[in-house]
């Protein structure tokens, strides 16, 4: 079963600067882990140590979020085209944010050094 | 160094008052390998907050197809600080996706004056880079128009931070 994937510039290190590239999976967790068999270490910055999907990454079903088609549960289907995107986020501070999305290494080191900044004062 | 347009400069940071407390985001997409920013695309701030902005996911996957279609890139993405300086937050090096792209920040934090910096975020690290705000010279013009006329080209330094 064939499923086209639209792999990110940031991310193309990882599939030999290929911009797109062919997986299979019954869902969006097993055509990860099967495009990690070829190109280790993508699932990874996709996937979070506790199995979801990373909040700040943009993984897309033909025209949908899977975010609203059951995230890494998301069925697929032959000749589905899923593309990755990292979503474009930032902000002068973000700490509330943040805080909502703790999961997330960076934004929990970025609270962090602002508790301490904090402290510190 | 990035080098853009006046009229360009004018329609962010008008973008980046009139959301004011909010920040503000976009894109200005441009030719692929041209680092030359042409066509400026305002985004919603999906969070709608004053220190945090971020793309709606539909809105980026449609401007992101749209410019593969059209065989252009993000040159540039911008925000806007709203009570800060125009440097790189944390946040914002933690989340830049886009190695090719110039960072653009605007603050706002002053009413009356123009404040934009740009900036490389690669695996997180930041360096930033002069901008070149370069007047808009009409193509059919005659050439001797220019002549006689003020500088056509305003050049930012990097700060010495």
């Amino acid at each position: 079963m064939a499923i086209e994937v639209r792999i990110p510039t940031i991310l193309r290190s990882y599939t030999g600067g290929a911009k797109v590239v062919e997986g299979s999976g019954d869902t969006l967790g097993d055509l990860l882990a099967d495009l990690d068999s070829r190109h280790g270490g993508l699932r990874a910055r996709l996937v979070t140590d506790a199995g979801a999907l990373h909040r700040f990454v943009n993984v897309y079903v033909n025209d949908e979020d899977v975010r609203f088609l059951g995230a890494l549960d998301a069925k697929l289907n032959d000749g589905d085209s899923v593309t990755i995107l990292p979503a474009v986020a930032g902000g002068a501070f973000g700490f509330a944010a943040a805080a909502a999305i703790a999961q997330h290494s960076a934004a929990a080191a970025a609270i962090a050094g602002h508790r301490a900044a904090v402290a510190a004062r | 160094m990035l080098s853009i347009d006046r009229s360009i400069i004018d329609a962010i940071v008008a973008h980046a008052r009139r959301d004011h407390p909010d920040e503000a985001c976009g894109v200005v997409a441009g030719p692929v390998g041209s680092d030359t920013p042409t066509r400026h695309i305002p985004m919603a701030n999906a969070a709608r907050s004053m220190t945090f902005y971020e793309f709606d996911s539909m809105e980026q996957l449609r401007l992101w197809r749209e410019m593969d279609d059209r065989d252009e890139e993000p040159v540039v993405i911008y925000h806007s600080h709203t009570a800060t300086e125009a440097y790189p937050s944390r946040t914002d090096i933690s989340f830049a996706g886009e190695p090719g792209a110039h960072y653009l920040l605007v603050s706002t934090r002053e009413p009356d004056t123009e404040e934009i910096r740009s900036f490389r975020i690669v695996d997180g690290v930041v360096t930033e880079e002069p901008v070149e705000i370069v007047a808009a010279v009409d193509p059919h013009a005659v050439q001797s128009y220019m002549f006689g006329q003020s500088p056509a080209t305003v050049d930012y330094e990097c700060s010495d931070r």
